[in-house]
C-alpha cells in the first residue's frame, strides 16, 4: 500500500491530475484491463473507486491516475513517495473482455483517457485495429497522448477550446467516423454527458457500445447497492456487474441524479478539511 | 413462589438518541445473582436443546448463583466463543428462551417470564472480558505445522479461526473490508454491541496467533489455488449474506432510497455519523420511512433516528411491515426499544412505488393496505394487499431491509463450488465440506440469513471437522 513514485501530469485552469506507483504485489498479478482498486486516504477516509491504468505483475506495482475532484482525490494528491495509504483492495469488478473485435473505436474524455488506456493496451495486444479519440477541456490537460499514439492505428485529438488538436467534442469525431466506415465495436470512458451522447450517436449505427459507469460505491464488493444503475429495466451493480455496460440500455438519468446525491456534503467535507500547504 | 423476572438497565430513551452509547447497561453483579437464583434447575433443561451451540445453560446458572463466575465463563465458553457478543446480540427469545420452563407464551417467541438467560450470558462474558479470561491453547502434542485459511471475519469466521488455534493449527483470515467483524462491524450498531467489545475479542484472537488480512478479496485479490498453493491445507468459507434485495417496485433507485445494508455500512463501517470528521456522508432525511421486519430494519431505523436527532431534525421515522408486531422477526427487545424511541410502526402496510420531485430525489411512497390470510403449510401468515386500497406516505429518505442474499464474490469466480437455486454454497452436513475437497464452510453462506449464534455453531462443526483429519 506504499506510492513508490508520483507525478504530476497535468495542472491547469485548477485542475490537477495525478499519477501514483504503488505497491501492490498481489493485485498487479491479479489485475486485468477495466479493473479498478479501493483506496483509503486515512482511518477516516472514504472508499473511493479508481482504475487500474497499468500494472507490472513482475515490479509488483500498479499505477492510477486520477484528477484532484473532492477531498479525498484532494488528500491523495497531497501524499508522495513513501507514504502509505490507509486502505488499497482490487481488482475490483468484472475485465473487460479482450479478444478480436475488429475495427474499434475508444474514446476517452478527461480524466477518462486514463481509463481507456489499459482496455486500448489489451485490446491492441489481442490483434485490434485502434481508433482512438481522445479529448480534454483544453491543452494541458490532455494526458496520455503519447502512450495512446503508439497503441493506435490512427488517433484524434480534441480540446473543448480549440488550444491544441480540433475544437470540439470526441463525440462529433465519432459521428463522423461511424458514417464513413465500419467499426465493430465502440470503447467510451468519460464525463457522463460524454458517455450518454456516445450511446446516442451510436445507437443509429447498431454498433455494440461499451462505457465503464462511475457510479458512486461504498464497499465496491456487492454488498451495499449505493452503486446501482438501471440497465435494460434491470437492478445492476456496478462494482459487481460492472463497471462496464453496454451503452444502449443504461437509464443515464437516474445515474447522473444518483451522482449528484452528496454535492452539498462533499463540498462541505473538503472545505474543512483541506488545506493545501 | 417464582419470583419476578430482574429487568435490565437501559439509558432512557431520550438520552439514548441523541448518540450511539450503548442502551443495554447489563446486570449488576446483585441482579445477576437475582436473576440466576429464578432458575428451576430442571431435570430436563429444555432451554439448552433451545440453544443452537447447546450451551450448558444449566450449569452455568447454577455456577451464577455459587458466584463462581469463572467458572460459569468456561462453561459457556465450551461451546460459545464469544458470550459478551451473544448476550447482547442473541436473538434468546426464539431461541433458549423459549424452551425455559417459565416460557407462557405460544408464540414464536417466549414471554418475559423466562429466564434471562441471554442478560445472564452478557454477565459472565463480561467477567470475562473484564479478568481477561482465556480458554488455555492445547497442543495437540507435535508442533503445528498445518495452517488454514478462513475467508471472511463475520461471527463464523472468527469463530472458526479461534477453535483452530486453541488447537494449535495455525489460522489466517482473509478479509474483503478494511476491518474485521462482518455484520457485527458494519451491520450491527454500536448502541447494541460497542466496539470495544467486538474490538476485544479480535484482539484475544490476534493474541491467541490468529493472523488477520484485511483488505483482501478471495476470488478477486488472491484465488483458492492460491491459498492451497501458498501451503494452507483447508480452507473455511465464512462469506456471508451480505447482498441486499430490493423491493422490485417502481422508483427504487430515486436518490435517497438506501439498503439497509448501504445506510448502516456509512453509518457503522465508515462512521457517517461523525461526517465530516469521518469522510463518508450519509444523508438524513425528515421523513424517514424503513421498510421490513427484521433486525436490519431496526437497526437501519434505529440509526435514521439518531441521526435526525443529532442534527437537529424533528424526529419522524416509520417502519412499514406487510404484517403485524407479532410476525414480526426482529428481537423482541429491539422492537420495543425502537418503539420507547418513537419510531413509528405501520403494520399491514405494502409499498407499491416511490415517486421522487424533479432532482430525482424522493418525494412519497405510495402503498397499499394489507391483510392477514389464514397460515399457509409453511405455518406464516401470508399478507395479500387489498385491491384499491392506495395510499400516499410523505417519505424523503427510504430504507428498504427485505432481506440478504448470498455474497457471490467468490463463488462466482469458482463454478466447482457447488451452490443451491439460492446462490448458498452446498455442503455435507456431517463435516460442513463442500463440493471441493479441503474447503469447508459456514455461516448465512449456508442455507441463508440465520443468526450469530447459528452462524458459529456450524464454524464449530466445520473446524472440529478440518481438525479431525489436519
Ligand atoms: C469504477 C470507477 C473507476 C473510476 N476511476 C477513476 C480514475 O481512474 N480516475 C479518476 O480521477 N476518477 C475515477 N473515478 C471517479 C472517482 O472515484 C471520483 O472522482 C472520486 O470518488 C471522487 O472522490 P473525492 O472525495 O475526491 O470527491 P468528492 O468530494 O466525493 O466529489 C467531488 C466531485 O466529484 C464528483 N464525483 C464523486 N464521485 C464521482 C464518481 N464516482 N464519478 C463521477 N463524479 C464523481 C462529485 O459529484 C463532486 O462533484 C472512478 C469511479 C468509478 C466508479
Ligand atoms: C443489520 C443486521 C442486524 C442483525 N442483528 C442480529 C442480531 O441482533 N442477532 C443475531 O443473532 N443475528 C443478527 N443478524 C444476523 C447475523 O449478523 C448474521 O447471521 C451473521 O453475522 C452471519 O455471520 P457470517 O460470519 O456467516 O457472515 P457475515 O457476518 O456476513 O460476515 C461475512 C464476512 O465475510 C467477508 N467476505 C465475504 N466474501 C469474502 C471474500 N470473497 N473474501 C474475503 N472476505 C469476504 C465479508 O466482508 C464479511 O465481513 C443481523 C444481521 C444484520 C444484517
Ligand atoms: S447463545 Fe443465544 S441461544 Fe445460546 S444460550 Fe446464549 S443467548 Fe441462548
Ligand atoms: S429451562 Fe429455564 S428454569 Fe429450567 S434450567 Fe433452563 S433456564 Fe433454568
Ligand atoms: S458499491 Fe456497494 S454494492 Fe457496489
Amino acid at each position: 500500500m506504499k506510492i513508490l513514485s508520483k507525478k504530476i501530469i497535468a495542472d491547469s485552469f485548477g485542475i490537477r491530475i495525478v499519477k501514483l506507483t504503488l505497491s501492490s504485489f498481489e493485485i498487479s498479478r491479479k489485475a486485468r484491463a477495466g479493473q479498478f482498486v479501493v483506496v483509503m486516504v486515512s482511518e477516516k477516509g472514504e472508499r473511493v473507486p479508481l482504475t487500474i491504468v497499468d500494472s507490472d505483475a513482475q515490479a509488483g506495482t500498479i499505477e492510477i491516475i486520477f484528477q484532484e475532484a473532492g477531498l479525498t482525490t484532494k488528500v491523495l494528491g497531497s501524499l508522495g513517495a513513501g507514504d502509505n495509504l490507509y486502505a488499497l483492495v482490487g481488482p475490483l469488478g468484472r475485465a473487460t473482455e479482450i479478444k478480436e473485435y475488429g475495427n474499434v473505436i475508444l474514446i476517452g474524455g478527461g480524466v477518462g483517457i486514463a481509463e481507456i488506456y489499459p482496455v486500448a493496451k489489451s485490446l491492441k495486444q489481442a490483434g485490434n485495429h485502434l481508433t482512438v479519440i481522445i479529448g480534454a477541456k483544453t491543452k494541458e490537460l490532455l494526458i496520455l497522448e503519447n502512450e495512446l499514439k503508439s497503441l493506435s492505428d490512427k488517433i484524434y485529438v480534441m480540446t473543448d477550446d480549440g488550444s491544441y488538436g480540433e475544437k470540439g467534442f470526441t463525440t462529433t469525431i465519432l459521428e463522423r467516423l461511424l458514417t464513413q466506415d465500419k467499426y465493430n465495436l465502440v470503447y467510451a470512458v468519460g464525463p457522463l454527458p460524454m458517455m450518454k451522447r456516445a450511446a446516442f450517436v451510436c445507437q443509429p449505427f447498431n454498433i455494440k457500445t461499451i462505457v465503464s459507469l462511475n457510479a458512486l460505491m461504498v464497499d465496491a464488493t456487492g454488498m451495499c447497492g449505493c452503486c446501482r444503475v438501471t440497465v435494460k429495466g434491470e437492478i445492476k451493480f456496478s462494482c459487481v456487474d460492472g463497471p462496464e455496460f453496454e451503452a444502449d440500455t443504461i437509464d443515464w438519468q437516474e445515474l447522473e441524479n444518483r451522482n449528484r446525491m452528496y454535492l452539498d456534503k462533499e463540498q462541505h467535507a473538503c472545505k474543512l478539511n483541506f488545506q493545501r500547504e | 413462589m417464582i419470583k419476578e423476572p430482574i429487568k435490565v438497565k437501559e439509558l432512557s430513551a431520550q438520552e439514548r438518541v441523541n448518540g450511539f452509547a450503548e442502551v443495554v447497561s447489563g446486570y449488576s453483579e446483585q441482579e445477576a445473582l437475582a436473576e440466576s437464583s429464578r432458575c428451576l434447575q430442571c431435570k430436563n433443561p429444555a432451554c439448552i436443546s433451545g440453544c443452537p451451540v447447546n450451551i450448558n445453560i444449566k450449569k452455568f446458572i447454577f455456577q451464577v448463583t455459587k458466584q463462581d463466575y469463572a467458572g460459569a465463563y468456561f462453561t459457556i465458553r465450551k461451546t460459545n466463543n464469544f458470550p459478551s457478543i451473544c448476550g447482547r446480540v442473541c436473538p434468546a427469545e426464539y431461541q433458549c428462551r423459549k424452551g425455559c420452563v417459565l416460557n407462557k407464551s405460544k408464540l414464536a417467541y417466549c414471554s418475559p417470564e423466562a429466564i434471562n438467560i441471554h442478560f445472564l450470558e452478557r454477565f459472565v462474558g463480561d467477567y470475562g472480558m473484564r479478568n481477561n479470561l482465556e480458554v488455555e491453547i492445547e497442543r495437540a502434542g507435535e508442533p503445528p505445522e498445518s495452517k488454514v485459511a478462513v475467508v471472511g471475519s463475520g461471527p463464523a469466521g472468527l469463530c472458526c479461526a479461534g477453535e483452530l488455534v486453541r488447537k494449535g493449527i495455525k489460522a489466517v483470515v482473509f478479509e474483503g473490508l478494511q476491518s474485521c467483524g462482518g455484520v457485527l462491524r458494519y451491520g450491527i450498531p454500536g448502541f447494541r454491541l460497542p466496539r470495544q467489545v467486538l474490538d476485544y475479542e479480535i484482539s484475544c484472537l490476534i493474541r491467541s496467533g490468529v493472523e488477520f488480512r484485511t483488505n483482501t478479496i478471495v476470488g478477486k485479490t488472491i484465488f483458492l489455488d492460491d491459498l492451497f498453493q501458498q501451503g494452507f491445507v483447508k480452507i473455511f468459507l465464512g462469506l456471508g449474506a451480505g447482498v441486499p434485495s430490493f423491493l422490485g417496485i417502481k422508483g427504487e433507485n430515486f436518490c435517497n432510497v438506501y439498503s439497509a445494508n448501504e445506510f448502516l455500512t456509512r453509518v457503522n463501517l465508515m462512521s457517517a455519523y461523525k461526517f465530516p470528521e469521518y469522510h463518508t456522508p450519509v444523508n438524513i432525511g425528515k421523513h424517514v420511512l424503513v421498510i421490513g421486519g427484521g433486525n436490519t430494519a431496526m437497526d437501519a431505523a434505529r440509526c435514521a433516528l439518531r441521526l435526525q436527532k443529532t442534527s437537529g431534525v424533528k424526529p419522524d421515522v416509520k417502519i412499514i411491515y406487510r404484517r403485524t408486531l407479532a410476525e414480526m422477526p426482529a428481537r423482541r427487545l429491539e422492537i420495543e426499544h425502537a418503539q420507547q424511541e418513537g419510531i413509528e410502526f405501520k403494520f399491514l402496510t405494502q409499498p407499491k412505488e416511490f415517486r421522487s420531485d424533479s432532482g430525482g430525489f424522493v418525494q412519497e411512497l405510495a402503498c397499499l393496505d394489507c391483510e392477514l390470510k389464514e397460515a399457509d403449510e409453511s405455518g406464516r401468515r401470508k399478507a395479500v394487499a387489498k385491491d384499491g386500497s392506495d395510499f400516499n406516505m410523505p417519505c424523503d429518505l427510504a430504507i428498504i431491509a427485505v432481506g440478504l442474499q448470498a455474497n457471490q464474490v467468490l463463488t462466482n469466480v469458482v463454478p466447482d463450488l457447488k451452490t443451491d437455486k439460492y446462490k448458498d454454497i452446498v455442503i455435507n452436513s456431517q463435516t460442513m465440506e463442500t463440493s471441493i475437497k479441503n474447503v469447508f464452510a459456514g455461516g448465512d453462506i449456508v442455507g441463508g440469513e440465520g443468526t450469530v449464534i447459528e452462524a458459529m455453531g456450524m464454524a464449530k462443526k466445520a473446524a472440529l471437522s478440518i481438525l479431525q483429519n489436519s
